[in-house]
């Protein structure tokens, strides 16, 4: 049979020699590399108060955005909806009443918006179809709750706060 | 009248010694939970228990408070009696030994000399061998009395095992009789104290003591009464809350017996290099001894740990393979050698 790679070592079977039965030099040697894991770096991070690093591409809950007039960009085309492999958003669209231009940008916008995170597994897809740049995808992770239902995040939730009102 | 005259002072001396003892092994022993859990995460990179308190150093409380508070089952099919009299034999037997270990020299106080060793009994290590067998005790009643045939298996196996181990122990131990003279422990201190350790002139029985102790006090390798994987959980497989607890304790307990007594009879006990050329007063010296036996306890009870999370556990053929076929050749070797040469420098 061809190798499939060139990294395949044979087997070494022949029989122990006298310092092999020993065993007392291999549990020296055995001993020793535990001792110098005793030093080594620990590979733990102490979670609450220590994070890693995250690549630049990481993908962690989504928010919502706003535009720089702190108007919802979102126009509930569905998009992002039809996208999502999971099946994990749900959306209803609604009319943008007069007087309301100040909360939504387009004449459409998301009644309800709610996002599943127990379905969700954090593709991305919903962050490459929204044409609105209305879905992002941010680096905080680890959601936890003690029911199914507070994982569904619905529009309060997901929203990034207003920055007209965030900057008063 | 003067037959029933009481030394009231040297009873209270006594009992002071001894709760001191018990005190000092409980907190060891508890402590080496926190130890063993602390190296073994330092061995495979992790970082170990560190939640509760400072370094995790509370942990043990955590531990000990949690044992205590879980329900405790008694099986139906068990013998009652004996179930509560397994690891309480353990446990007890755990703490006999260290009586006759001398932690120290004398400490002069108000005109009264007291020695730092609750009994210098002139057979010490004779007793603790006694005291050592009846441990196998605490392990085969619990195993029977669970009524479970994996806690059956893992007693057998227990008593088994150290049976075989206590031959190779007791025939390395002749060896360093023969080179002292004397069965006392104290005395075997004093001899060292103004001579090299015992470990230079015995070093094959000091390394046969060393392995056949790791069997007597079923650390890996030779856990086998406690497999895991073979026996869910081995002969306290049927005991919670805090019976579990006293098996678990009585271990950590018998790891730090054994390493004083190695301390103790290969590495000088209390002595330590240049102690007579230091020139400190006599109270002080005791206080240097103490806390030199208590350092070489520890060293050796880092390796009683070092090499659990380093050497995978024997099959048990092996196991009776290397005590039978192995441990007893080399201890009578070692006998016989010893033996001539002590012959012949009396010659």
């Amino acid at each position: 049979m061809q190798a499939l790679t060139n990294r395949a070592k044979p087997v070494d079977r022949s029989p122990l020699s006298f310092t092999d039965k020993l065993y007392v030099p291999a549990i020296a040697k055995g001993m020793w590399i535990t001792l110098k894991h005793l030093f080594k770096r620990k590979a733990t991070v102490a979670f609450p108060e220590q994070r890693r690093q995250f690549s630049p591409v990481f993908r962690g809950l989504h928010v919502l955005n706003r535009d720089e007039e702190g108007r919802e960009r979102c126009t509930a085309c569905g998009l992002c909806a039809v996208a999502c492999p999971a099946e994990a958003i749900t959306m209803e669209a609604a009319e943008r009443k007069p007087g309301e231009e100040h909360l939504y940008r387009e004449e459409k916008y998301a009644a309800r918006y709610e996002i599943n995170m127990l379905r969700c597994i954090f593709c991305g897809f919903c962050e490459e179809a929204c044409p609105k740049d209305a879905i992002y995808m941010s680096e905080t992770f680890a959601p936890s709750n003690y029911q199914r239902k507070g994982f569904i995040y619905g529009k309060p939730d997901l929203l990034i706060p207003d920055p007209k009102q965030q900057s008063k | 009248m003067t037959l029933l005259s009481i030394d009231w002072f040297f009873i209270l001396e006594k009992i002071l010694l001894i709760s001191a003892v018990l005190v000092l092994s409980l907190v060891v022993a508890m402590y080496s939970t926190w130890g063993e859990r602390k190296v073994a995460a330092w061995i495979q990179d992790r970082l170990g228990p560190n939640r509760a308190g400072p370094m995790g150093l509370l942990q043990p409380l955590a531990d000990g408070g949690k044992l205590f508070f879980k329900e405790e089952i008694i099986p139906t099919n068990s013998n009652r009696f004996l179930f509560i009299l397994g690891p309480s034999i353990a446990m007890l037997v755990a703490c006999m030994t260290s009586a006759v270990i001398p932690w120290g020299d004398t400490l002069t106080i108000a005109g009264r000399t007291v020695s730092l060793q609750v009994a210098d009994v002139n057979i010490g290590i004779l007793f603790i061998f006694g005291v050592l067998s009846v441990g196998v005790y605490g392990i085969m009643i619990g195993g029977w009395a669970s009524n479970n045939k994996y806690s059956l298996l893992a007693s057998v196996r227990a008593a088994s095992q150290i049976i075989s181990y206590e031959l190779p122990m007791g025939l390395a131990l002749i060896a360093l009789l023969m080179l002292t003279g004397t069965l006392s422990l104290k005395e075997i201190v004093e001899q060292q104290r103004h001579d090299l350790w015992n470990v230079v002139y015995q070093p094959l029985g000091f390394f046969i003591f060393l392995v056949t102790a790791f069997a007597e006090t079923n650390r890996a390798p030779f856990d086998l009464p406690e497999a895991e994987n073979e026996l869910n959980g081995g002969y306290h497989l049927e005991y919670s809350s805090m019976k579990l607890g006293f098996y678990l304790f009585a271990e950590y307990i018998n790891m730090f017996v054994s390493s004083a007594l190695m301390a103790t009879m290969y590495f000088g006990g209390y002595a330590f290099p240049g102690m007579d050329s230091l020139g400190v007063s006599p109270n002080l010296l005791t206080m240097l001894g103490f806390l030199a036996l208590f350092v070489k306890i520890l060293v050796f009870i880092f390796f009683f740990m070092w090499v659990r999370w380093t050497i995978p556990r024997f099959r048990y053929d092996q196991l009776m393979r290397l005590g039978w076929r192995v441990m007893i050749p080399l201890a009578l070797a070692n006998m016989l050698i010893t033996g001539a040469i002590v012959l012949a420098r009396q010659h």
